[in-house]
């Protein structure tokens, strides 16, 4: 009788955390850290945290610095209270700063992070010389599109934007 | 022997995050009689009002709730950055107010941000009392 009990609760509880895994994207699939393309990389609280009000911006995408300023702020949060419970904060902090720009091997991350003046601590990715010079032939009316909203919305345009591939023969701009 | 108590606490510490909107409704008005002795129960309509009452913001523009979840509450709202937000009414998104410390984490950040300050635990009933009562 008690051995099924025991049986039935590691069958129960062995499913639980199947699911867990699932939903925490826990099964990566190695990142190619050379080349353009940003590594894959997977943390279930930078995922359910940062991607509730926006996209998930890769961490890749900025410096080190930049993230550390953004995590310093997040009661002000470009106009929005973004504030974590100290263990999450620091989960993503620490997360963000180990997978960021300047510690990249990768094409583009080296280019957006060379872009920065070393005085600079950007946090806004649209505003890195990087960025400005990619995008010098979008309009400021079609990143004002009801579809785009504004250049912060890369995934509008950028499919992979979330997985960080930001490769021109994936670009869609919506109508 | 040892395994299996350890399974037995992993199954109910999960549960433990579980809750119905009709708990947190009884912890609010706990929280509620705290703060004001005078309280008499939580109102849906007073809800619907705070749902929908714009407030000057100290930066000048006017917000509400409904700035982001939209005036029926049965409908998908969007984020400033363009992010969909499931609906907040119970009827339309039934994982709303499942998740205690979920309900906190938003109402700290949200009441900040459109009411410049914490909310009070009558706001807070008031306001799941309307959204669990929309039809």
């Amino acid at each position: 009788m008690m051995k099924k009990w025991m049986q039935l609760l590691v069958l129960i509880t062995s499913i639980t955390s199947a699911g867990t895994l699932l939903a925490s994207g826990g099964f990566g699939e190695g990142g190619e850290s050379h080349g353009s393309q940003m590594p894959v990389v997977n943390n279930a609280k930078w995922k359910s945290e940062c991607s509730s009000c926006h996209m998930l911006y890769h961490p890749a995408l900025l410096p080190e610095r930049s993230w550390n300023k953004v995590m310093a702020g997040l009661d002000q949060h470009f106009g929005e209270n973004a504030s974590l419970d100290t263990a999450a904060h620091d989960e993503i902090a620490k997360f963000l700063a180990e997978n960021s720009a300047d510690k990249q091997a990768n094409r583009r991350s080296n280019r957006i992070n060379q872009s920065i003046p070393a005085a600079a601590t950007l946090i806004r990715i649209s505003e890195t010389p990087y960025f400005v010079a990619k995008h010098d032939e979008v309009s400021a009316n079609t990143f004002k599109r009801k579809s785009i909203g504004s250049p912060s919305n890369c995934i509008a345009c950028h499919k992979g934007a979330e997985k960080g591939d930001f490769s021109e023969s994936q670009v869609k701009i919506p109508r | 022997m040892r395994n299996s108590f350890y399974l037995l606490g992993l199954i109910f510490s999960m549960n433990a995050f579980a809750a119905t909107s009709q708990e947190l409704l009884k912890q609010y008005e706990v929280q509620a009689k705290q703060e004001n002795t005078a309280f008499a129960g939580f109102s849906a309509e007073r809800g619907a009002s705070f749902f929908k009452a714009e407030r000057t913001h100290s930066d000048g523009k006017k917000v509400s709730c409904a700035t982001c979840h939209t005036s029926d509450p049965r409908k998908q709202g969007k984020t400033r950055a363009n992010k969909v937000i499931e609906p907040m009414a119970t009827i339309a998104n039934p994982q709303r107010f499942t998740d205690a410390t979920k309900v906190e984490k938003w109402f700290g950040r949200n009441c900040k941000d459109v009411l410049e300050r914490a909310c009070t635990a009558q706001e807070k009933g008031d306001y799941i009392q309307y959204l669990t009562s929309v039809k």
